[in-house]
């Protein structure tokens, strides 16, 4: 896992421990405690909460922003920074911002495109991609110098995450060696697109293993629990990249509606139940989209709450 | 047939309803057409395989423009019948005439008679 | 080639309804394989301004015109003895002609007839799709021979993204995506090693985003 951080998702992964991450997504408002509310809803289950930034081209209230606010909260935030709407000079300034704070952990992300959000219309940025953004934080913390060639002193100690979708196309193969490719980059850490279906998780991993690769890059599984069959047939059908089985449909369809919920719920336990052993991997991301209340419970019915105190650090 | 119909009709033949061109219909109008037809053979039945798809877009942006211009889409139709369909043929004819009566005299054959009609056009050659 | 179409009628109108005197002057090259400003689309155009004003009770000449290339001064003096007898120009050649144009007879109002949209190629008539966006410094000899600044729409170098589905962009289903195509042509080269090296950020100042651009070629200028 090369460069050590004061990160503290950093040192419970390093401890050989599962770790357990979440996400909290910002208020479209100026109401910061919007934020405060989420985190303090899950702090005692996860390791490290994300926040999402402007996610599926949304404008919200400014990770960075929000991550200074988990952190005042005493808890670890995740900083998530896409590619869409920051050129370099941005996106190593707000890095820098970060830093001075002591947020330690990044997600480099590309970014939805923007005719997802509520501004099609506006120009998008893509200076960089993901990968080029993972080595320009490296960068940054291994050398201390900027893309543009100056030097200084205050190294921002960033533990350095990504995105992986093993679902997503042209292979599952290829998403194993782009993974690899943001390992070569600089990518510690990576949480992945929800999953559903697990033979497909599997195979990945087992492919990522084979390789070696998860010696170089702790691996996250995202899961996230269904609402209700609208919600599963929704991710089916118009979410590109997603890959939601039949059954898992079917599963909640067979379910009165009002015990949607709780079958949901209860998917995401077995998932996690199912995956825990899983060679390779270091950890769950639950995603409970506008439903941190879900988390204590999920985290709690798989066997990984208290979550480890890890002295120091942060 | 020795079918009767309106006598307000002036037919062009051509070997294909592919050969109509869009300034054909344009410059009709131009000469104070009040209503330009375009009967072509039925889809799929066209003996130059697709003349007259080719023909159905061209009235279809011809009514676009008659549209924006102040003419009205409606002074220009495309009908497809067989060529052995005489009484269909009337029943066209008699269709589009009456559909043209309503929409009155194009407005530009008013301005022709007016003597208030636009100078030829020239032609800038380079 | 530069692909454009036409400009809605209506809008060029609006631009020219209280003139009395008006050139419209297509171009022979890129709009006219593109169907959207050759002397066929001006013939279309100006007989249905003829049209409009003529409803509209307007006496208005419309006349017409075809240049060789309007982004070259040589084919737009050609207009020089007539520009005068204009009250404005209607330029159905690409953005760079219209401007042109202009710039040549800066004195006369000069409308786009049609709106530019990219350098592209001809699938079928009618249907164009883009693939190159100049960027300056070409890359193709590392993807296969698919640019991925064009063809991906995040335009990203180390591609494809996580929204990547069943060969198409999260975007649209019917736009491909960019890196699968990359991937799939590298694979018939054997070259897919290329596939598994980080690229660098890239230098954008040779795109737009270092200005508008220019290229002095001293081996053609004495």
């Amino acid at each position: 896992m090369s460069t050590t951080t004061p990160s503290k998702l950093q040192q419970i992964i390093a401890s050989g421990q599962m770790a357990v991450t979440s996400e909290v997504g910002p208020p479209q408002s100026a109401d910061g405690e919007v934020i405060d509310s989420k985190a303090k809803i899950i702090k005692d289950y996860v390791d490290a909460i994300n926040v999402t930034d402007n996610q599926t081209s949304v404008c919200r209230m400014c990770s960075l922003v929000c991550c200074i606010r988990i952190k005042l909260l005493g808890l670890e935030p995740i900083l998530q920074m896409t590619t869409r709407d920051r050129n370099r000079i941005a996106l190593q300034s707000d890095i820098l911002g970060a830093a001075s704070f002591g947020i330690h952990n990044l997600l480099c992300l590309t970014g939805d495109h923007q005719h997802f959000g509520d501004h099609a219309t506006c120009a998008n940025v893509f200076d960089l991609d993901s990968s080029q953004l993972a080595m320009t934080v490296r960068m940054m913390r291994d050398e201390g110098r900027l893309l543009g060639g100056s030097k200084f002193e205050v190294r921002p100690q960033m533990f350095i995450g990504a995105a992986v979708n093993p679902f997503a196309g042209p292979n599952v193969f290829m998403r194993v060696i782009r993974m690899g490719k943001k390992a070569a980059a600089g990518v510690q850490f990576v949480q992945t697109q929800c999953i559903y279906n697990l033979d497909k998780f599997k195979e990945f991993m087992k492919i990522a293993v084979d390789r070696g690769l998860t010696e170089k890059v702790a691996v996250l599984a995202g899961i996230t629990p269904l609402k209700n069959v609208g919600m599963a047939k929704y991710m089916q059908k118009r979410v590109p990249g997603m890959d939601v089985p039949d059954e898992v449909v079917k599963r909640l369809a067979g379910v009165p509606k009002e015990k949607q919920a709780e079958e949901g719920i209860n998917l995401a336990v077995e998932q996690i139940e199912e995956l825990k052993g899983l060679p390779g991997l270091r950890g769950f991301h639950v995603m409970a989209i506008e439903w941190e209340e879900k988390v204590p419970e999920i985290v709690e019915r798989t066997g990984l709450y208290p979550r480890p105190q890890m002295g120091g650090g942060g | 047939m020795r079918l009767q119909y309106s006598p307000n009709l002036r037919i062009i033949e051509v070997p294909c309803t592919g050969k109509v061109d869009i300034l054909h219909l344009l410059q009709a109008f131009e000469n104070g057409a009040d209503g330009v037809l375009v009967a072509g053979c039925k889809e799929g039945d066209c003996h130059y395989m697709v003349g007259n798809l080719h023909a159905k877009t061209r009235v279809k942006r011809a009514k676009e423009i008659l549209d924006t211009v102040g003419l009205g889409a409606e002074r220009v139709a495309m009908y497809n019948l067989s060529s052995g369909e005489g009484g269909r043929f009337v029943e066209i004819v008699t269709e589009m005439t009456n559909k043209i009566l309503e929409l009155g005299p194009s407005p530009i054959r008013g301005a022709m008679e007016k003597g208030k009609m636009i100078r030829e056009a020239e032609e800038v050659t380079t | 080639m530069i692909k454009a179409k036409p400009k809605p009628l209506e809008e060029i109108i609006d631009n020219v309804k209280d003139l009395n005197k008006l050139l419209i002057a297509g171009c022979d090259g890129c709009v006219t394989v593109c169907e959207a400003g050759g002397l066929k689309e001006v013939k279309i155009l100006a007989a249905a301004l003829r049209l409009y004003f003529t409803q509209a009770g307007k006496q208005v000449q419309v006349d017409e015109a075809s240049l060789t290339r309007q982004c070259e001064k040589e084919y737009l003096a050609q207009l020089s003895d007539r520009m005068e007898g204009y009250d404005a120009a209607v330029s159905l050649a690409c953005g760079v002609g219209a401007q042109y144009l202009a710039e040549m007879y800066n004195h006369k109002p000069v409308f786009p007839g049609v709106d530019t949209c990219f350098l592209g190629v001809n699938e079928e008539r009618g249907l164009y799709s883009e693939r190159c966006q100049a960027c300056g410094r070409c890359i193709l000899a590392e993807t296969g021979g698919i640019c991925p600044i064009t063809r991906c729409s995040k335009r990203m170098l180390n591609g494809p993204c996580g929204g990547s589905d069943k060969g198409k962009c999260e975007i649209n289903p019917d736009i491909p995506c960019g890196w699968e195509l990359i991937y799939e042509r590298l694979k018939t080269l054997g070259q897919l090693d290329r596939f598994e090296r980080p690229v660098e950020p890239k230098d954008w100042t040779t795109s737009r985003d270092g200005g508008p651009r220019k290229i002095v070629r001293e081996d053609l200028r004495i």
